[in-house]
């Protein structure tokens, strides 16, 4: 089987993500090839035939320019499988290469079973068997979901590629939230409230407990974009990612997004009132309550040792 | 303007799932039904587009006879009119087949703006938006942020990794797809939701918009094996929190 790899290039730096490209190559035992719009200054770890286009004619991320790169390079590759990581830019351009190619996509894999893709459904608490029907499939693999056991030593073998087509769209510039306040990445202990919290003013049952833990308060991304904490309390793929020797997550369900920001976290107690919720199996210890109750009575004790 | 939005019912996340007969998808009995959550976002750009330009707003969504429920929510929130595309098996179409039905409605009716959600929390796949766009020939912005239409632009940003957004200009005809914190969804009035009662909702069968075969198939479907194995507590609040607190001075540092 041939695949194909989609790299990632932001800013002048390679992105992480194509470890998990090269580890799902190594899983399902492909011969692969890559394809990266990005540089010679920061080239992938990867043995095998790259096709880079370089940046600096390219500019940053244009959908149409990208497709056009890689249905040249797919002519001269003719891959079974064209595989991107399920980012900002393989959730984008996988669609637009899938309708040029009358290719089936299937999105966020997170496993490959007797070479059938597997994806999950509902946040997780189920998962389908996903099987295409055409010659090409592409794949957009869950962040974290195929690791590198080890880092890659290899070195490309380079084929320059290049194109004149346009886009669309015109792409104006990058904008950084602004950061500053708390810094989570440094709390030793992060008491999260999610959107089980209910309403604004039970921020401060959440607050108390981390109070009581001597640590901060985070929150996942509802509670944030309803306003009811800052965005640099936000934990997650969009938010900060943390480790701290505790993380409780109060409310929260656990979806993927939630999960890249936190799971390093030494010790995770979870309070959710549906015992089947995702976090339950990242938590070494899941409460089954309504945390309008307990986290009040768990602070008091706390506070009382 | 000529706007369009799609919306997609989704059960509750938080409902108990079980597998249909056919193993195939989960079973629909029992679940409590709702907007897609990255719809709502959609729905109330698309209102306050409208509200901005005037023009006519339609809800489109593809589904059985129950998702009209939901639809009226989005005609209680400002949509001037509905069309239901009548499908029972919506749920065994892949992603490629839904945006080729939506886009079979959208060819002759030149919309100016097309609004999808980012994802649907069921399937996940973040393709429809993008494939209907596709197919009609006009440019799209994927997990937008923020949305400004000025001139027959839009400025948009979208969503990146870790904070970082990018900042997108595009001429219309134009389709975007709404991410979370998009914007405040608006709660429908009860005034609205009356008059939305007289709004039309319109039935088409899918068969007259359905000119493609499926790209792929759900084989199987099935509960994730559970590898956490953690601890689970239940029981009265006090006796939980002390046993809590016990595994926490002994597992963990924090309380010494
Ligand atoms: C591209 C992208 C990026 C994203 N980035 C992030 C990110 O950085 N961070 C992030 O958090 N999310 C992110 N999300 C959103 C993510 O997919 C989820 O929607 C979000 O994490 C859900 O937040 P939640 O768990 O608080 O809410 P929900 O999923 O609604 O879960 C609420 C939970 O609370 C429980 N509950 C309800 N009432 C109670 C009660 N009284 N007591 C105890 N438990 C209760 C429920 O059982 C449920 O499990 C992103 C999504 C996308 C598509
Ligand atoms: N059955 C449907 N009817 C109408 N719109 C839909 C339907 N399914 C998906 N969509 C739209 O496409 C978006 C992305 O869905 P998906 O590609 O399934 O993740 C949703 O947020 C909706 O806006």
């Amino acid at each position: 089987m041939k695949t194909l790899l989609v790299a990632e290039y932001r800013e002048g730096k390679l992105q992480g993500s194509v470890n998990d490209l090269m580890a799902f190559a190594q899983k399902v035992g492909s011969d692969a090839a890559m394809f990266l719009v990005g540089s010679e200054t920061d080239l992938p770890k990867f043995q095998g035939p790259l096709y880079l286009a370089d940046v600096k004619n390219c500019g940053e991320y244009n959908p149409d320019v990208h497709k056009q790169l890689l249905l040249d390079t797919i002519a001269k590759v003719k891959p079974d499988m064209v595989v991107f990581s399920h980012s900002s830019y393989g959730w984008d351009l996988a669609p637009r290469l899938a309708f040029a190619l009358k290719a089936s996509q299937v999105s966020e894999v997170v496993d490959v079973v007797d070479g059938v893709p597997v994806a999950p459904v509902c946040n997780s608490k189920l998962r389908r068997k996903v099987a295409s029907k055409t010659p090409v499939a592409i794949l957009t693999l869950q962040a974290g979901a195929f690791g590198l056991s080890e880092e890659s030593t290899g070195v490309p073998v380079i084929e320059k590629i290049s194109t004149t087509a346009t886009g669309k769209v015109e792409f104006c510039g990058y904008e950084q939230a602004e950061m500053g306040g708390v810094d989570l990445t440094k709390a030793s202990v992060i008491v999260s409230a999610g959107r089980g919290i209910g309403k604004p003013e039970n921020i401060a049952i959440i607050a108390s407990l981390a109070k009581a833990l001597k640590g901060e308060y985070g929150a996942s991304r509802p509670v944030v974009d309803a306003e009811w904490a800052e965005h640099n309390r936000q934990v997650g793929t969009t938010g900060q990612t943390v480790s701290p020797k505790l993380y409780v997550a109060c409310g929260i369900s656990g979806a993927i997004q939630h999960l890249a920001g936190m799971k390093k976290s030494e010790f995770v107690v979870a309070i959710n009132t549906d015992k089947d919720a995702p976090i339950g199996e990242v938590a070494d210890v899941l409460v089954v309550a309504d945390l309008k109750q307990f986290v009040p009575i768990l602070t008091e004790k706390i506070k009382a040792l | 303007m000529n706007i369009l939005v799609c919306i997609k019912q989704v059960p509750d996340m938080e409902s108990k799932f079980k597998i249909n007969g056919a193993g195939s998808w989960y079973d629909s009995g029992d679940l409590a039904w709702r907007m897609n959550e990255y719809d709502e976002y959609a729905v109330e750009q698309a209102v306050q587009l409208k509200e901005k330009t005037g023009g006519d707003l339609t809800v489109l969504c593809i589904g059985p006879e129950r998702v009209k429920e939901t639809m009226k929510k989005a005609l209680a929130m400002g949509c001037d009119r509905g069309v239901h595309v009548a499908d029972d098996e919506f749920f065994k179409k892949d992603s490629f087949s839904i945006a080729a039905v939506i886009a079979e409605f959208a060819k002759t009716k030149s919309f100016d703006l097309i609004f999808t959600g980012m994802q649907s929390q069921d399937r996940g796949s973040g393709q429809v938006g993008v494939i209907i766009a596709e197919m009609l020939g006009i440019p799209s912005v994927t997990t937008i942020v923020s949305f400004v239409f000025d001139n027959n632009t839009i400025t948009v940003k979208r969503e990146l990794e870790g904070g970082l957004k990018a900042v997108i200009k595009a001429p219309v005809p134009a389709l975007v797809t709404c991410q979370l914190g998009l914007n405040t969804p608006r709660y429908p009035t009860l005034p609205n939701i009356m008059k939305a009662k007289k709004k039309e909702l319109l039935s088409i069968p899918v068969a007259e918009l359905l000119n493609v075969s499926a790209h792929q198939e759900t084989t199987s479907l099935f509960f994730p094996e559970k590898k956490g194995g953690g601890l689970v507590l239940e029981g009265e609040a006090g006796d939980v929190a002390d046993k809590l607190i016990n595994i926490l001075k002994e597992k963990t540092a924090v309380l010494a």
